[in-house]
């Protein structure tokens, strides 16, 4: 194994991890509610619901972040390097919303959300996408590449 | 008040996964390529996460109601089933396609970029044909 020393970034990692961890914790605590973001999208479509009023306003914040932040603190942020193709990131993103709706959670329920309130289930979850996503990543990096 | 901490709470999340390197596909994928190249980061975004958030879900477990009066609304499904299984596996592979997830992904929206945008309309695509192939759904977390 060989450490990417030129884009490892431990202190921003867990500054913005903390400030993840901080939105986790408050949104419990202040409303009651999971952050899990698959499952906040996700019940948007389902017409039957009739709670769509707190999942518009959380996604709202959401997408000013990056609005917000760059009139905030423009120096942290820095721009996305996407290598995948059209075709490619609609398969993906085909894949992350069946996957995450039909496992019922995503890096943020299950993997934030659900290893700090200690559930085995959550557990289960993010060790099979982790190991879903380092497989995917080996095979088209160094198997078919 | 429930909006706009709803509000808020979304915002400091958005610039939690900014500030991470979350929103960034290279980073994701860098981290998701163990055999190569390995930069470890996401693990040090996961780690001070659950290190602050286990906090406050210890204290929420105790509380019967939210500060703002609210209900709580912990998840109850405990099984280990195939469904959790399968379809955790079917994200974990659309996650290393492309590097996004759902919340980096809507935060990259948010930026206006164009492919952000894309993939979000795909996924969008992909829980919708969830819901068709699953009517009785109801749980999410």
């Amino acid at each position: 194994m060989t450490i990417d020393w030129t884009h490892f970034t431990p202190w921003a990692a867990l500054a913005g991890g903390a400030l993840l961890g901080v939105a986790s914790a408050a949104f419990i605590l202040v409303n009651g509610r999971i952050l899990g973001i698959s499952g906040i999208l996700g019940g948007l479509l389902i017409p039957r619901r009739s709670d769509a009023s707190w999942r518009v306003f959380f996604l709202l914040g959401l997408i000013l972040a990056p609005t917000s932040l760059s009139l905030l603190a423009p120096e942290l942020l820095s721009a996305p390097r996407i290598d995948a193709g059209n075709a490619t990131i609609v398969a993906a993103g085909i894949l992350v919303g069946l996957g995450t709706r039909y496992g019922s959670g995503c890096t943020s329920g299950h993997g934030v959300c659900g290893l700090s309130r200690l559930s085995p289930r959550s557990l289960v979850a993010t060790l099979a996408f982790m190991a879903s996503g380092f497989a995917t990543v080996y095979l088209i990096r160094h198997v078919l590449a | 008040m429930n909006r706009l901490s709803e509000f808020l709470i979304g915002l400091i999340f958005g610039w939690g996964l900014l500030i991470s390197g979350m929103t960034d596909p290279g980073k994701v994928l860098g981290f998701l390529d163990v055999t190569g190249a390995w930069d470890p980061s996401l693990a040090f975004v996961m780690g001070g996460a659950v290190l602050v958030s286990v906090v406050g879900f210890a204290l929420a477990k105790k509380r019967a109601r939210s500060f703002l009066g609210t209900a709580m609304h912990l998840p109850t499904a405990r099984d280990i089933d195939r469904r959790l299984i399968l379809g955790s596996l079917t994200f974990g592979a659309g996650w290393g396609l492309a590097g996004f997830c759902p919340g980096p992904a809507l935060v990259a929206l948010g930026a206006g970029i164009p492919k952000a945008a894309l993939f979000v309309l795909a996924m969008v695509a992909g829980m919708l044909i969830y819901e068709m192939l699953d009517q009785r759904s109801a749980r999410s977390v």
